[in-house]
């Protein structure tokens, strides 16, 4: 008995142990989440213009045909998928992956009518171990990941849609909604939709230097890329509400199964006292 | 003099939000000086430090690739990066200028995509090392 009582006592301390350290990584992840949240309301402005900026030329001036507004039938599909590098995050990469699989399962017969471009090492190595055909990767971003970081990247997604080798670029990753709501996403990047031409609102008045078709020539890259970060951006953010609900959760149950110890181990305790006690009892009866 | 509002956004943040008398930027097209009331324009824009006065103080950033939209009462310029004098770091300017210098010579035009990299990357060392010598004169 006693030993069980020992072994009750030993568990209970290692739970304890468990319990600070994701508590530990519960703040952390908060204290990250404030500061990923700011990062990504910080990258609207530069977005919002851009898309002001594009809507503008393309209402202004009719029947701009640019490669990246043109639709061609659909052979190759390449998908952007934003994964993180570190586990622990709860459901966050396993969501994502899922609905990448099932989105590609759906859609693509063959691997070579897909390629992946993917960020983070857990989605790395998910498709890698499933041997699927990833183009570009980017692993070990930062907590407050800046555009350089993914440019290259995104860059060469990009460029791959111009080049023809891929039709459509698809983007997946973690919609941040609230601190414990992430929504897997996958939206389409590429071809842009022709935004509708809106008349009046006096936007339609810019000149262009040196055309309106090469202006959009660099700025549709560019809104590509912005688009790009701006999700990776998302992603971060929901990858630490993940966390932190995670852990927090994780916390509770880890303080849960110490409560439920405690009351077995007193328990067991009682019962070693009451036996004791029985046993001296009955020792003195027999004496007497 | 007539002012007008600039910014200067990036991915990041907004680096710079201020009333200024005057802006001139190397342009796709060459250099453009921008006071109060300019004719809207959008125009690309090259690696290359831009200017702003407004009153007896000159400004120099570095701006790196972007684009320049001119609207009636404000100006903004979206860039992929800028830096004031101040944020730049010399050191490592310099470091970055070697190393693309180094990669233009020794690949020559073997690689379209990379050659291409390495010359912006030199234009933005260039450009950043303009920028704080400048602010120091």
């Amino acid at each position: 008995m006693a030993k069980g009582i020992r072994e009750i006592k030993r568990q209970i301390k290692s739970i304890q142990n468990t319990r600070q350290i994701t508590k530990a990584m519960e703040m952390v992840a908060a204290a990250k989440l404030r500061r990923a949240q700011e990062k990504a309301q910080a990258s609207r402005p530069y977005a919002d213009k851009l898309r002001e900026v594009v809507n503008g030329i393309a209402a202004g001036s009719q029947g701009i045909k640019h490669p990246m507004m043109v639709h061609r039938p659909v052979k190759k599909t390449a998908y952007i998928v934003i994964t993180s590098d570190a586990g622990l995050a709860g459901g966050y990469n396993a969501n994502i992956l899922r609905a990448t699989m099932d989105t590609i399962k759906a859609n693509h017969a063959s691997k070579a009518d897909y390629g992946l471009f993917v960020i983070g090492r857990k989605g790395r190595d998910y498709f890698r171990r499933r041997e699927l055909p990833i183009v570009a990767e980017v692993t070990e971003l930062p907590d407050a990941p800046a555009f350089a970081d993914i440019k290259s990247l995104a860059y060469a997604a990009v460029r791959s849609f111009e080049d023809e080798q891929y039709d459509e670029v698809y983007i997946a990753y973690n919609k941040f909604i609230n601190a414990i709501t992430q929504e897997p996403t996958i939206t389409k990047l590429l071809p842009f939709e022709q935004p509708e031409a809106k008349v009046s609102e006096g936007t339609a008045s810019y000149e262009y230097e040196p055309s309106p078709e090469e202006v959009l020539k660099v700025l549709l890259p560019k809104y590509a890329e912005t688009i790009i970060y701006g999700a990776m951006l998302e992603g971060k953010a929901s990858e630490l509400g993940s966390k932190m609900t995670a852990m927090g959760n994780a916390t509770k149950n880890a303080s849960k199964l110490i409560g439920e110890l405690t009351l077995t181990y007193n328990r067991a305790r009682q019962a070693a006292i009451t036996q004791e006690i029985t046993e001296i009892v009955a020792g003195a009866n027999a004496q007497n | 003099m007539n002012t007008f509002l600039l910014e200067i956004v990036t991915p990041e943040r907004i680096v710079f939000s201020e009333q200024v008398e005057s802006l001139s930027v190397r342009g796709e097209e060459g250099e453009l000086g921008i006071l109060a009331g300019h004719v809207p324009l959008v125009t690309p824009l090259k690696v290359a430090p831009i200017s702003v006065k407004s009153g007896n103080t000159r400004a120099t950033l570095a701006v790196h690739g972007g684009f320049l939209e001119v609207q009636k009462d404000k100006v903004i310029l979206l860039a992929e990066g800028a830096e004031r004098s101040t944020d730049i770091d010399v050191e490592r300017a310099k470091a970055a200028r070697e190393r693309a210098e180094r990669r233009l010579n020794s690949q020559g035009n073997r690689d379209l995509v990379d050659h291409r990299r390495a010359e912006l990357a030199l234009q933005r060392a260039v450009t950043r090392i303009n920028v704080s010598s400048h602010s120091k004169e």
